[in-house]
């Protein structure tokens, strides 16, 4: 295993882009390898490397980490994203559970059938502008701080500035009620680790189109329809 | 979505109460107060925090009071473990609300999942490496939470142990440490299989 720590899933988002985001965050630098056959991922898990028989996967320190939660927790603690004591990682927990419930709407959108796509669009919008944008909105407003815990940036600041701009993708001005969250995406987004994350070039991966589907449905033998929340 | 809390496991480590949530007037109450940071439940009031979203909860309670490992590298062994089992116990939770034509084949995915994707792993890790509890010698979060869904498991699917040894000593040794032997008592705050009651008031509460 090299030294740095090596991305296993397909070539997009899905749910290893928050890992890629928090690993660019911390100034981490990493590899990736691609599934792009059902071959692939047999291999995979012939070897033995999926604990659970799935990804993500990421080789880090000696771990075939699974489980994208537990895999985030453990690069937060790594490198002090997660908050100075108990208390700090509690609070970081919950706004992160609440942005993660957010972008798991997103997440399940390329794989709804059209008519599905339409109520589920118009359910993130929902969700994000009446559930979840005024609490942190709120958060930001109540303490005046630039980051949302314990005044230094940290794993919930990287999380919530993903979800805005996902939701942003499905609709540009969904910030506009939310002057708080304005100010705090720009100043995330200026932070240079970010700021090369958010360039051209960079590892992020760009919205799920229909190849990234298509390779997730013949990689996993996932051809059924996926259901709306 | 209602969503049952593996937080009352805990009581093995402290006493609590609780506050039953019976009409949607006590559910819009909680959220007008403010005390729903997402307006979801569960809700632990702990430590003067109103915590929310179930993981952070129970990352809290295992974290003050040591089931967490002793290192960064065991709290990621436990994480994997537990973050593997809620994906079983996810199944579970939902099964009472989903519809009566789709159940046979929830029922069939249950065992198909407890018995080839997760009961092996737990079966592997405690055979390699022969100790009582999973990671690090030491009784954690991790072992609570297989033990309850090898519970939750065997009321579905009663002799669903029977192809792993190790996890039927495991769960045998866990049914004697006192704390947990205790919460599995009559009496305890421990709470039974969803029943019609129990589905009708999450919805009745949740109703638009």
């Amino acid at each position: 295993m090299s030294t740095k720590p090596k991305l296993y899933y397909f070539n997009g988002r899905g749910k290893m882009e928050s890992i890629r985001w928090l690993l660019a965050a911390a100034g981490v630098e990493f590899e990736e390898e691609f599934l792009e056959t059902r071959d692939q991922y047999e291999k995979l898990l012939q070897g033995g490397s999926l604990l659970f028989q799935q990804v993500p996967m990421v080789e880090i320190d000696g771990m075939r980490m699974v489980q994208t939660r537990a895999i985030l927790s453990y690069i937060a603690a790594k490198y002090n994203l997660y908050g100075k004591d108990l208390k700090e990682r509690a609070l970081i927990d919950m706004y992160v559970g609440g942005t993660d419930d957010l972008m798991g709407f997103i997440l399940m959108f390329p794989f709804l059938s059209a008519e599905d796509k339409e109520k589920q669009h118009v359910l993130i919008v929902q969700k994000a502008t009446s559930r979840y944008f005024p609490v942190y909105e709120k958060v930001l407003k109540d303490h005046g701080q630039d980051f949302l815990v314990g005044n230094n940036f940290s794993w919930a600041d990287v999380h919530l500035l993903e979800a805005i701009l996902m939701v942003e993708e499905k609709k540009s001005d969904v910030l506009s009620g939310f002057p708080q969250l304005q100010a705090f995406k720009a100043r995330i987004s200026s932070i240079p680790a970010i700021k090369k994350f958010l360039e051209p070039g960079s590892q992020r991966k760009p919205v799920p189109d229909d190849k990234y589907v298509e390779t997730v449905r013949r990689v996993l033998r996932m051809y059924y329809d996926v259901k709306a929340n | 979505m209602f969503k049952y809390s593996s937080v009352t496991q805990f009581s093995c480590l402290f006493q609590f109460e609780e506050v039953y949530l019976e009409t949607k007037e006590q559910y819009e109450k909680l959220i007008k107060d403010g005390f729903l940071l997402f307006q979801q439940v569960p809700l632990v009031e702990i430590d003067g925090m109103k915590m929310v979203q179930t993981r952070a909860i129970m990352s809290y309670i295992a974290g003050k009071y040591n089931l967490y490992g002793k290192d960064l590298k065991e709290r990621a062994l436990i994480d994997m473990y537990v973050e593997g089992l809620s994906d079983l116990m996810q199944m579970i939770l939902m099964f009472p609300f989903s519809p009566p034509d789709a159940k046979e084949k929830n029922l069939e995915s249950i065992k198909e999942r407890a018995t080839n994707r997760y009961f092996p792993v737990f079966e592997k890790v405690l055979k390699q490496h022969g100790q009582d509890f999973l990671v690090g010698n030491k009784f954690s979060w991790a072992d609570v939470q297989l033990m309850e869904a090898i519970l939750a498991v065997e009321e579905k699917v009663p002799d669903v142990l029977s192809g792993f040894p190790q996890l039927q000593v495991f769960k045998s040794k866990m049914s004697n440490m006192p704390t947990l032997k205790k919460f599995l008592q009559p009496g305890s705050p421990r709470k039974p299989p969803p029943d019609a009651h129990y589905v009708e008031t999450v919805l009745k509460i949740f109703k638009k």
